[in-house]
């Protein structure tokens, strides 16, 4: 995590290289208007030990497509990952794939 | 206020107190808010007898609460399916004790910091993150109280009722938007 000096956990997730498609659930954040670009980056790093760069790509798919794909899994870990999001303000959801 | 600095492994800011007051009442309205929804919680035996607590099952009525605690699935505003609603109603009832006693937590981590008369304040990284998190559910009220878009100017006219809360939401932004750069560069 080049120049990342963010005293942020990582906790034991998915890493980001995990394919999203042959899991059963995912964790859905959309856009809404009040939540800080940098802040939602600093959420995704926070929570999911997310590198920056991707943390960052995540942000920009939910600023310009509107949602993205944050995480993905059984339904007990991303109704958990749901959960830390709406603890942390940003609006998420899940659905089965 | 300044912006916020790291120094010594501490995140630092300074309030004044016209601040500082403008900002514990927001939390406390927030957290007041947070406390009465908890109270809606269903009391019964089993709860009491496993520590396990269950939220209400259906959303909020109000739109401010309703930001704060979403629906787990989105649902068709016109036509939810009844699976998804049943689903929903089921996750909300098992999760939201959680996402409540966080919110309570990082707001009262915030008063506990913030000094009614304003002046320095001096944070731990653990204390600061909670600061981020009880800044953006107190932006996520007063927007959603004020509908704030992604088209809102920076004033409105004066004779706008929100006229004045927008410069504290602005100001708030502010706040927030420092204190992420602090704990991020």
């Amino acid at each position: 995590m080049e120049g990342m000096t963010t005293p942020v956990e990582a906790e034991q997730t998915l890493g980001e290289d995990t394919s999203a498609g042959d899991q059963p659930w995912q964790t859905i954040v959309w856009n809404d208007p009040v939540n800080l670009m940098s802040y939602v980056t600093y959420v995704f790093q926070k929570l999911f030990g997310y590198s920056r760069d991707h943390a960052t790509k995540l942000m920009l798919d939910v600023h310009h497509k509107g949602r993205a794909i944050v995480t993905s899994g059984s339904k007990e870990k991303v109704e958990g990952d749901v959960a830390k999001l709406h603890a942390a303000g940003l609006w998420a959801t899940m659905e089965q794939t | 206020m300044k912006s916020w600095r790291r120094k010594g492994g501490r995140v630092l800011g300074g309030f004044e107190q016209q601040e500082a007051a403008v900002l514990r009442g927001l939390v406390s309205q927030v957290d007041d808010m947070l406390r009465a929804r908890a109270e809606e919680a269903p009391q019964d035996e089993l709860a009491e007898l496993t520590g396990i607590k269950t939220g209400p099952s259906e959303g909020p009525d109000d739109p401010v609460l309703g930001r704060l605690l979403p629906d787990f699935h989105k649902l068709d505003p016109d036509q939810p399916s009844q699976e998804d609603v049943d689903s929903a109603s089921a996750l909300r009832s098992l999760h939201e004790p959680q996402v409540l006693d966080a919110k309570l937590g990082v707001a009262a981590e915030l008063l506990n910091t913030l000094p009614p008369e304003g002046g320095n304040v001096k944070l731990t990284y653990e204390q600061a993150d909670a600061w981020v998190s009880a800044l953006n559910d107190v932006r996520l009220a007063l927007g959603t109280a004020l509908d704030v878009d992604d088209d809102m100017p920076e004033e409105l006219p004066e004779d706008d009722p929100r006229s004045s809360h927008l410069g504290i939401y602005h100001w708030l932004t502010w706040v927030q938007e420092s204190l992420v750069q602090a704990l991020t560069e």
